[in-house]
């Protein structure tokens, strides 16, 4: 634990903190400028949470202690998920926890909690946006788990700082078992950060909202905390995609200078896997609910199908 | 190119074919699986082209083209030409649900993987491992025949495990001799020209493509 | 040079054909056709008996006892079928159910596969083998559907999905086989030779050989009719015109279990266990008694003799699995003279179905009074077929029956239960059709009887004395087939 570790450490979470909100911001201005709309700008997102936290908390007469605290739990694991994937550096000082299985984990508690709330007031919204929430990661996980692991059998270990070594400053090799498995993964990503074709960020038509009729009671600076816990999620979902299948240009241990080249790429990378996430948006429509099963098990014969390929082919 | 590099990517050829496999099991619109039935068949002839360029088999190029002339542009152009005149849409329902075809299909490429093992020890060929994900790619194919309705489908499934057994060949043997592969080529022409004619017939007497209409000749107690 | 003129005739024929064949005298053009094969193919099969086996053409073809038998029985059987098909279309053409176009394809495609089966029969290549199999079932495909009945359509589809997979199965298995000759034999064309692979046969690897076989029995085999491979071939052989099923009963078979045979002899050359032939021997017996059970609910007639067809090379390849000299020689005489037997069966039940206008049993009725021809032949034809004596059919099952308690006692039992239920669902149905009043939906009709009585006449001949060469020609095949 040295220091130039705990100042790597703080300088990641100050990152996410504040380049979220930017990145979802690129995200819908992309999006905004492919439908043809007038966009608000990149720095919208920022307005609106200074905007939440500035107004009055309403609370439903019977919200629990759950429903109450739920928003500063989801908006600390997830600034805990922060502080463990490597993005800019492997040298962070909870390197050793920096295992996938635990990252699964924190999403889950983040979900569970969330569902929780989301049932807590009572209303039927809620209750429906919680169950489909559920369904979807009860198939989604396996997938991420079945992806992750191809990656981890190629590099030995679980560990993320391990696989960003390997993958990101070993020799290059054309894996077909790491294709599959990112495409696996690029389906989980869309499922687990509430995106066409799973879920539609945007809308609050009954029929369709999962994520955001769970939230739908939230208001003020609760909403605000939710609000920004789920741009974090979205940034730290694709950063480790990005560190896992894409991790070229991270600051190797011990490497001050690496880090500024290790920024503009992660800007450089962020800003196209935010164009190909919009792509993706824009071309596929919204899927029945029911059909989610076909895709999440699609991504899951995927993710299987690349750790079978490094069977049979590797 | 480097040796090990050029059988880096044949590897990945082999993963792309597996994954078109998959992705003819799962896909519905028929345009659709023709589209995957043509990239199959361009992996195809990529994979053969890499395996003439690794071994100095320069036969394997001439089949590479006949892979690329005949897989991915005239069989899908036939098929093509044949949904527009029959006025196809999208098909009826499969036999089984789709996920559990998917699991059905991891099964079987576990399977194919233990039924070549010992295959693939004895070869010495750069091209061994793939010998697994072409009878893989053959078992799909029937598994996509057994499981679906329309007659177009089940012709994309034939056509599908034929791409397999060409793989076959290529990984097992570094192709098999000219006078075969020409011969192979000769039948999958003739067949692609009947099974033409076939739906026609079956489109005008049954006045529809389900298969499953055609399930008359049984016999009587 | 014969060889190569042989195979020409029937090619010839079929482009030939192709643009004539709704003349008036087509017919006799295709009697003519394989007339000419069949002259052919009799020089051939004396060259071979005085010379001894020989190859061909750069090692491109072979001839040896095995083959060349079969490639005479495959030209006569189709001359014979050639001389019943002329008066068989011509009243086909008269009801209306084919047509220019029709009888043009027809008659191309019947030469076609000619073609196809004797270059399937006299190929050295393993390749080329599968190649012409799978030429032969194409060329047969569309004629299945010839009428274009919902059933016949049916009928043709599951022929060619069926079949067309399980040839594929057979390709790979040829795959294999050439993975394991090659690293014998080195790289190239010369690895898929058959004279080339018999004589190494010990030096191939037997695990490959093995797997390899696994896929060549399911293919070649679903081409033979073995059950469990066999749905195809009831529909396949009931709904063309009656001369294709009469080929396709009578030769196809054959032709597949050839091919399943001479894969047999590399594998045990390979392993040296008795695997391919117990596999051989399970599947022919399974296929025995599951095919006459099945005769016993059979309201078609065509179904029903495709049911039988389907017991017989059960028969015959329970035997080659057996193995040893009685079993193989009695397997040889079984394929021959069920060919016989069986194709002037559908000749007589093309005849009686054309009378009737259907082939329903039951609406079948007064065969020996409407058609004194067609009636006798009809009843001698199954005479023959259940085995009973004078009839060649008795002397290969009584040869095939002493082989089985001999080499495999337990089975026995099995066998005969087989044979039994056959003998008794054949007569059960067929008697009723050919005794009684005529009924007044029968319509006269000139049969052509000369193809039928050649054949029944040679099965006789062939139940009381077999003559020195065809006894010299199977003892050489057995001692190839060892």
């Amino acid at each position: 634990m040295t220091a130039y570790s705990i100042g790597i450490e703080i300088l990641q979470i100050l990152i996410l903190l504040l380049a979220a909100p930017a990145f979802t911001g690129w995200v819908r201005t992309v999006k905004c400028r492919m439908q043809g709309r007038t966009y608000a700008g990149i720095c919208q997102p920022y307005r609106n949470i200074v905007k939440l936290f500035a107004k009055e908390v309403i609370l439903a007469e019977n919200a629990s202690w759950i429903f109450r605290s739920t928003p500063y739990i989801v908006f600390g694991v997830t600034v805990l998920i922060g502080a463990i994937i490597p993005f800019i550096s492997v040298d962070l000082p909870f390197a050793a926890t920096a295992d996938v299985i635990a990252l699964v984990m924190l999403f889950a508690i983040i979900r569970f909690f969330t569902a929780l709330a989301g049932m807590d007031i009572g209303t039927a919204f809620g209750g429906m946006g919680s169950s489909r929430e559920m369904t979807i990661s009860s198939l989604a996980e396996p997938a991420m788990l079945m992806a992750v692991f191809t990656v981890s059998l190629a590099v030995n270990s679980t560990s993320l700082t391990h696989m960003v070594n390997v993958i990101g400053h070993g020799e290059f090799i054309l894996r077909p078992s790491l294709a599959f498995a990112v495409l696996a993964f690029i389906m989980v990503h869309l499922a687990e950060t509430g995106r066409v074709p799973v879920d539609n960020p945007a809308t609050h038509l009954e029929l369709t909202m999962v994520h955001e009729a769970m939230i739908l009671e939230y208001s003020g600076r609760h909403l605000a905390l939710i609000e920004w816990a789920g741009m974090m999620k979205l940034f730290l979902f694709s950063v480790l995609g990005l560190s896992i299948f894409c991790p070229w240009g991270i600051a190797a241990s011990g490497d001050p200078a690496g880090l500024f080249v290790a920024l503009l790429l992660l800007t450089l990378k962020l800003a196209v896997l935010g164009v190909v996430v919009v792509l993706i948006e824009t071309g596929l429509a919204k899927m029945r609910f029911f059909r989610l099963t076909e895709f999440l098990g699609v991504a899951f014969l995927l993710a299987t199908l690349g750790m079978l390929s490094f069977f049979i082919l590797e | 190119m480097s040796m090990s590099f050029a059988a880096q990517v044949n590897s990945v050829m082999a993963a792309l074919i597996l994954l078109t496999s998959f992705g003819l099991l799962v896909q519905r619109r028929i345009l659709g699986l023709i589209h995957l039935f043509a990239w199959q068949g361009l992996f195809l002839c990529i994979s053969t082209a890499i395996v003439g360029y690794i071994t100095g088999m320069h036969h394997l190029f001439i089949s590479s083209l006949m892979t690329l002339s005949f897989k991915v542009i005239l069989l899908p152009y036939i098929l093509y030409i044949l949904v527009r005149k029959l006025d196809i849409r999208r098909e009826s329902e499969t036999l089984v649900n789709i996920p559990r075809t998917m699991m059905i299909g991891i099964a079987l490429v576990i399977f194919s993987y233990h039924l070549t093992a010992p295959v693939t020890q004895l070869s010495t060929m750069v091209t061994k491992s793939t010998l697994a994900v072409a009878l893989a790619t053959v078992m799909l194919g029937l598994l996509m025949m057994v499981t679906r309705r329309h007659a177009v489908t089940q012709i994309i499934g034939f056509l599908a495990m034929e791409n397999g057994l060409f793989f076959a060949a290529t990984s097992a043997t570094y192709g098999m001799p000219m006078v075969v592969e020409l011969g192979v080529a000769l039948d999958l022409l003739i067949a692609a020209f009947i099974f033409g004619i076939f739906f026609f017939h079956i489109s005008t007497t049954f006045d529809s493509l389900d298969v499953e209409q055609m399930a008359k000749l049984k016999e009587e107690d | 040079m014969i060889l190569l003129f042989l195979l020409c005739i029937s090619l010839f024929f079929a482009i030939v054909l192709a643009f004539v064949g709704d003349w008036k005298y087509a017919p006799e053009i295709n009697i003519l056709g394989s007339g000419a094969t069949f002259v052919a193919g009799v020089a051939l099969a004396v060259q071979v008996y005085l010379q001894g086996p020989m190859t061909v053409g750069n090692k491109f073809f072979f001839v040896d006892a095995f083959n060349v038998y079969l490639a005479v029985l495959t030209s006569f059987v189709s001359m014979t079928t050639a001389i019943f098909s002329r008066k068989y279309m011509r009243v086909e053409r008269e009801h209306g159910r084919v047509g220019h176009w029709k009888m043009r394809f027809y008659h191309a495609m019947y030469q076609l596969f000619i073609f196809a089966m004797l270059l399937a029969l006299l190929t050295n290549n393993f390749g080329v083998l599968w190649i012409s199999m799978e030429l032969a079932t194409l060329s047969t495909v569309l004629l299945v559907s010839l009428y274009r009945t919902p059933t016949a359509i049916e009928a043709a589809w599951k022929y060619f999905i069926l079949c067309g997979v399980g040839i594929a199965q057979a390709l790979f298995g040829t795959v294999l086989l050439y993975f394991a000759a090659e690293r014998v034999l080195g790289v190239g064309g010369e690895a898929l030779l058959w004279t080339n692979l018999s004589q190494v046969s010990s030096q191939l690897e037997p695990t490959v050989l093995r797997l390899a076989f696994v896929f060549l029995m399911v293919g070649y085999g679903t081409k033979v009719g073995l059950v469990p491979l066999h749905n195809w071939l009831p529909d396949a052989h009931s709904e063309g015109p009656t001369p294709i099923s009469a080929v396709l009963s009578g030769l196809l078979l054959n032709v597949a279990l050839y091919a399943l045979v001479r894969c047999k002899v590399l594998v045990d050359g390979s392993t040296g266990t008795h695997m391919a032939g117990n596999m051989l021997m399970g599947f022919g017996l399974l296929s025995v008694l599951v095919a006459a059970f099945s005769l016993l609910r059979q309201k078609d007639i065509k179904r029903m003799f495709s049911y039988s067809s389907i017991e017989n090379m059960g028969i015959a390849t329970f035997a080659f699995g057996i193995g040893g000299q009685i079993a193989t020689f009695g397997a040889l005489l079984h394929m021959l003279v069920h060919s016989l037997t069986k194709s002037a069966i559908f000749f007589t039940v093309g005849h009686a179905s054309q009378m009737h206008g259907t082939q329903d049993m039951d609406r079948i009725r007064g065969l020996i009074k409407g058609n004194p021809v067609v009636g006798w032949s009809f009843i001698l034809g199954i005479v023959a077929l259940v085995g009973m004596p004078p009839f060649g059919m008795f002397a290969s099952e009584f040869l095939i029956l002493t082989a089985t308690i001999k080499d495999a006692p337990l089975l026995t039992p099995f066998l005969l239960l087989g044979l039994g239920v056959a003998f008794a669902a054949i007569f059960r149905k067929v008697q009723p059709m050919v005794t009684g009043l005529v009924p007044s939906w029968q319509t006269p009709l000139r049969a052509a009887h000369v193809p039928v009585i050649l054949h029944m006449a040679l099965v006789l001949l062939l139940g009381l004395y077999m003559p020195r060469f065809l006894s010299d020609w199977f003892h050489t095949a057995v001692g190839l087939l060892k």
